[in-house]
């Protein structure tokens, strides 16, 4: 297989360097775009699946060649140096980075095998099945209540007042806020604490009933205690959602994910179950990141 | 004595006075042993004396022209026969603007009368007199503190944190003219406001529903008629100023929309300079385009739908004060519409929200304030706008909110009640000033309310 | 299809072709926004261009002129004096009479007689001083056509409109057929246009005089704005203490910035005319109003221009023993300058546009002369164009358009001029 041949020329790689600079030197991986990936991307029946993909934005290639399948109800974690290209693979999930206007995707993304990028698909349907929590809380300037009814309302998910309520409590208690919140749910949702903010862009999203759930980085604006309470939720969460994180912190990768997957300079490094990845990691890059030589 | 001989005299004084004052100021380091000794460089002691040199001169210069012409006055007014100097106070302005325009050889010698004649030769003598005074005035202060300065020329005189305190004086007076034109402009009009509500109680100005000052003129009739009523005019404006509005805020802002959320980069920095020259189009060419091309074709189009529409319609006036407002609105609603932080647009896209969900339902809700303090901003500019009014609208102040008729604005009174000889204590002068104070204080209200409205949005999302 | 795994694709798909056709109404209506201001641009240029285009030619008429001591009313032996005050109206006319003798009833001869530019027999005196020697011969000349005449021979009137609509009449238009007829009309470019003063006929009006008057009053615009709009910028970035007075300087300058320029026509005319008793009219006073009315955009300029300075110039100067004065005039400023010019440059692309404060301080005159200073009465660029509007004879209505083509022209070479400074200045 793919895994098991890069393992070997990985092997032949590291014997022709010194013994003592192996680890410690950055600059002997400063062009990783003939890596490829360690350990198994592919899955059997995923979820989402990602073949051969390439980004540009404008003449940088920030991804190159990544092939990831994401299973149903997993969580995977994505992490990596900054500016790996890990945020740019999860917004290319939900095609948000077609906002963009110099970014270009190429390659092979699918939904339960049904091609993302096609020119056929919506990208209306497509945000709905897949949603995202971004870095920093982004409650719109609105009461609580109209922030969780605002994605239904578009998509004209409620036929009616109770529908909705009914969809506003499912979903803040999903998010576990509705106890916090019940009662001043027409104060602005802007108003409300960092942590609290970011469960209510969780309920936002998962107010759509989403099957995916990306999450770029959700906690990284928020205190620990904050931070806590979201990766207990993610836990919660994955239980009916299939959940992609990216995060700064392998602690959090480690807590909440099944999978991880490891990102540098664009490349998909390494990918495993998050156990052995953190316990015996088999990449040199994977490792020198875990054991934090550089980040 | 022509003033500009005086500033002359008065900068060669000031050179001379920087050469000696460098040329002491070395003399006096040298005695004390050596130029490295001063506290200043030698040219910082030339400074310090040019500068008290010309600045006491030049605030008596200032002073004597402003005071020159009234003394004047008095005294040639002083000198007139009895029966002349018993007449009202408007006709004796009147007397004496003639002898003025004798004497500066603007008018034939036989319009005037004897005793004018003689007035304006000792107006003439008077005149280089105190042109003559004011020389020498200038020169004695200037020479004055000049030998100030350099009598004091001594090392440890600290002349160049003198030139710099008084630079940083100067800065600061430069930057108070801002505060001096404020209060310039409330205290004239409020000046000429009060003398006019004096004629006028301020009650039948702010409530009347009528205005013609032209039957004011027969001092009999002052006040009698309530003809200053300006209500008529608040409503002439804000219909016109309503008319413009509803071209540029949809266009303006539709424009913006679509330029900052859906134009490729290209095109939007085309179109954006492009559209701009609609702001750069000076007030008259849009007032002679709405009068000789815009009311015509208004005029012709309503005719062949069988409406009556004045040749000098608010529509008009107000459709193309609404092309001129397009880019202010335009580029304000840009400013603001990219005040709202992307992660407004990333949140609403993310759950599948179509473009112009996302603007209609989050951004332009996130907006609205700023959006609203800059329609504010647009109205005070169409409040104020002059000439395409005083050109295109109407004169005769009707109370009507029918865009087809013909209405007059305040501004368009403005101009018509000071443009052409007035005399200046009629109170339809004095009206025109009226006029002045309640726009001035109507567009400050509406831009600071603005302002602030604009100002507390943008902190919000910094 | 598998996208039925998700539970709301239905309730989604239903909605998504109302949606979308709702997406492109909006986008059609933001294209239809731009297109309109785009319209509205083209139509006004379009429409000011076409009228005005016509007045920088002017129409001649070839007259055959007897130019007879007698006919001049002089001796054959006049001096110039007598030659400065002989009878060139009377030849013109008896040189129309001749050229058609069929011309009889007075009010005929009267519609004859407007088809020469009344200026035509001042310059046909100026010929003839210049050269005496023409009294006495016969001269075939080009006069200038009057401007009604002139509107006919451009193609500006129908002569199939009914007669009463038109001020050319049928006669004055057989005439004018036959004079063309005979190859004895001609235009050429109007240099008048920009050499002469404002004048009650349109053929003769020009703009030379209202330029003038426009120089005059920037001239004094941008000696007082410049300055002291620049000085106040310094204070207030570099030597102002946070203090109630800043505070108040700057809200007061915020505020002029948006007070209509009317109101400061009202405060010339208040303080400067009838307090100071400066003169009316005059340069002077519209120079100190639009300085005063232009100071807030320049303050507001040079502040930003001063501030993106990076301050390590600044402490570099300090560094070395400089004063703050010392820092800021040979430092900072330098570096801020072409922000600074772009801003001043706008200012003064405003104040030259801009007409309704000097309304106020009464520089709406007729002048025929250029000012030989600032205390003179004189009139501007954008007033001329407001009077000119004014008038109702159509020649005037070319003049108008064409003045404001000049004027235009002159906005968009300043702010052109200010756009490549700011160019420049982004490269550094």
């Amino acid at each position: 297989m793919q895994g098991n041949d890069d393992m070997n020329q990985m092997k032949t790689a590291d014997a022709a360097v010194p013994e003592e600079a192996r680890g410690l030197d950055i600059h002997a991986h400063a062009d990783v775009s003939n890596y490829e990936t360690t350990g198994d991307p592919l899955l059997d029946n995923p979820k989402m699946s990602a073949r051969n993909v390439n980004v540009y934005y404008g003449e940088k290639h920030a991804i190159m060649d990544v092939s990831l399948d994401i299973g149903g109800n997993e969580v995977i974690a994505m992490i990596g140096p900054s500016g790996c290209g890990k945020s740019t693979f999860l917004r290319c999930l939900n095609r948000m980075n077609d906002t963009i206007p110099i970014c270009r995707v190429k390659g092979d993304i699918q939904l339960d095998g049904e091609d993302i990028y096609h020119s056929r698909q919506d990208t209306v349907l497509l945000r709905a099945r897949v949603g995202m929590v971004f870095q920093k809380p982004n409650p719109f300037p609105k009461s609580i209540y109209e922030n969780v009814a605002y994605g239904p309302r578009i998509h004209g998910l409620a036929h009616n007042k109770i529908e909705m309520d009914e969809i506003v409590e499912n979903s803040l208690r999903r998010a576990s806020l509705w106890e916090e919140v019940k009662d001043v749910l027409d104060k602005p949702g802007t108003g409300l604490s960092g942590g609290q903010q970011q469960r209510l862009c969780i309920a936002r999203a998962i107010a759509v009933s989403p099957e995916v759930i990306l999450m770029d980085e959700p906690c990284s604006a928020l205190d620990p205690i904050a931070t806590a309470r979201i990766e207990e939720l993610i836990d919660e969460l994955k239980e009916r959602f299939t959940i992609a994180i990216v995060t700064h912190s392998m602690q959090q990768a480690a807590r909440v994910s099944q999978r991880t997957a490891y990102f540098h300079l664009g490349k998909l490094i390494e990918v495993g179950q998050t156990k052995q990845i953190f316990t015996n990691p088999q990449h040199e890059l994977t490792e020198n990141y875990i054991t934090g030589r550089f980040g | 004595m022509q003033t500009s001989t005086v500033i002359l005299v008065l900068f060669a004084l000031c050179c001379v006075s920087f050469a000696v004052g460098r040329f002491r100021s070395r003399a006096v380091g040298q005695q004390a042993g050596g130029i490295h000794l001063l506290h200043s460089l030698p040219h910082h002691y030339g400074y310090l004396s040019a500068m008290i040199a010309a600045l006491p001169a030049l605030l008596v210069l200032l002073v004597w022209m402003l005071l020159e012409g009234r003394f004047i006055e008095g005294r040639v007014i002083a000198g007139l026969p009895a029966d002349v100097q018993a007449l009202s106070e408007s006709r004796l302005g009147l007397y004496y603007n003639q002898i003025i325009a004798y004497a500066a050889g603007g008018i034939d010698a036989s319009t005037l009368s004897e005793p004018q004649l003689a007035a304006a030769e000792q107006y003439n003598a008077l005149k280089s007199e105190s042109g003559w005074l004011k020389l020498a005035l200038v020169v004695v202060v200037a020479v004055t503190g000049s030998l100030l300065v350099l009598g004091r020329i001594k090392p440890d005189l600290r002349a160049r944190n003198h030139v710099e305190n008084i630079w940083t004086w100067m800065l600061f007076g430069c930057s108070f003219i801002a505060v001096l034109t404020t209060l310039g402009i409330v205290l004239s009009v409020l000046f000429e406001a009060v003398r006019f509500f004096r004629l006028i109680p301020a009650t039948d100005f702010l409530f009347g529903l009528q205005w013609s000052p032209q039957i004011a003129i027969r001092a009999d009739q002052v006040g009698a008629s309530g003809s200053f009523g300006f209500i008529p005019l608040l409503v002439g404006t804000l219909l016109i100023s309503f008319v413009a509005m509803l071209i540029a805020v949809p266009v303006g802002l539709m424009s913006a929309i679509y330029l900052s959320e859906y134009a490729s980069k290209q095109f939007r920095a085309i179109t954006k300079p492009i559209l701009e020259i609609l702001a750069g189009v000076p007030t008259v060419v849009y007032g002679f385009f709405a009068a000789l091309t815009v009311a015509p074709f208004i005029r012709e189009l309503g005719e062949s739908l069988g409406l009556t529409v004045a040749s000098e319609s608010a529509l008009a006036a107000g459709l193309v004060m609404g092309i001129m407002i397009i880019p202010f609105v335009m580029s304000l609603s840009d400013d603001i519409i990219n005040a709202v932080p992307d992660s407004m647009r990333e949140a609403s896209l993310g759950l599948g929200a179509t473009m112009n969900e996302t603007i209609r339902k989050v951004l332009i809700p996130a907006a609205l304030p700023g959006i609203v303090g800059g329609i504010l901003l647009a109205v005070s500019r169409a409040i104020g706008e002059t000439m395409i009014v005083v050109m295109a609208a109407g004169l005769s102040a009707k109370l009507t909110v029918n865009p087809l008729e013909a209405v007059t604005t305040i501004t368009v009174q403005i101009v018509t009640l000071l443009v052409g000889d007035q005399e200046f204590d009629s109170p339809k002068t004095l009206a025109a000033f009226a006029l002045g104070l309640v726009l001035f204080f109507v567009t400050l209200l509406l831009n600071v309310v603005a302002l602030y409205v604009v100002r507390r949005y943008r902190e919000q999302y910094e | 299809m598998s996208n039925e795994t998700y539970k709301n694709t239905a309730l989604i798909q239903a909605s998504l072709k109302k949606r979308y056709a709702r997406e492109k109404r909006f986008q059609w209506m933001g294209r239809f926004a731009v297109f309109l201001g785009f319209l509205f641009l083209f139509i006004l240029l379009f429409d000011i261009v076409g009228k005005g285009l016509p007045a920088f030619t002017q129409q001649y008429l070839l007259i055959d002129l007897d130019l007879s001591a007698d006919a001049l009313d002089v001796a054959p032996d006049a001096d110039a004096e007598a030659l400065s005050r002989a009878n060139y109206a009377g030849v013109i006319k008896s040189s129309l009479r001749d050229m058609f003798p069929e011309v009889k009833s007075r009010s005929d001869k009267r519609m004859l007689y407007r088809l020469v530019s009344v200026g035509a027999e001042y310059e046909l005196r100026d010929r003839v001083m210049a050269d005496p020697a023409l009294v006495g011969t016969r001269q075939s000349l080009w006069l200038l056509a009057h401007s009604e005449a002139a509107s006919y021979l451009k193609g500006q009137v129908d002569p199939n409109s009914p007669e009463a609509e038109r001020r050319v009449k049928d006669a004055q238009i057989t005439w004018l057929d036959q004079l063309h007829a005979d190859e004895r009309t001609k235009s050429g470019f109007n240099t008048q246009f920009f050499t002469a003063g404002d004048s009650r006929e349109p053929e003769l009006a020009g703009i030379r005089v209202a330029l003038y008057g426009s120089f005059l009053t920037l001239a004094v615009t941008f000696l007082l704005a410049f300055p002291i709009g620049v000085c106040a910028a310094v204070y207030l970035e570099e030597f102002a203490p946070t203090n109630r007075l800043t505070d108040l300087i700057e809200i007061n300058i915020n505020n002029l910035a948006a007070v209509p320029s009317i109101v400061f026509g009202l405060l010339g005319l208040a303080v400067f005319i009838n307090f100071f008793e400066f003169p009316r009219s005059a340069p002077l006073v519209g120079g100190i109003v639009l300085a005063l009315m232009t100071l807030p955009t320049i303050i507001i300029t040079s502040r930003a221009a001063i501030q993106s300075v990076s301050p390590s110039i600044r402490e570099a100067a300090l560094g070395v023993g400089a004063s703050k004065l010392q820092a800021v005039f040979h430092h900072v400023l330098p570096v801020a300058m072409p922000g600074i010019l772009t801003g001043s440059i706008i200012g003064m692309a405003q104040a030259l546009g801009e007409t309704a404060p000097l309304l106020m301080i009464g520089m709406v005159a007729f002048i025929m002369d250029a000012p030989a200073g600032v205390t003179d009465p004189a009139t501007v660029l954008p007033v001329q164009v407001f009077l000119w509007a004014d008038s109702p004879e159509r020649g005037f209505t070319e003049k108008t358009s064409a003045a404001i083509m000049v004027l235009m022209g002159f906005l968009i070479m300043m702010n052109a001029l200010a756009i490549y400074l700011r160019k420049r200045f982004e490269l550094k």
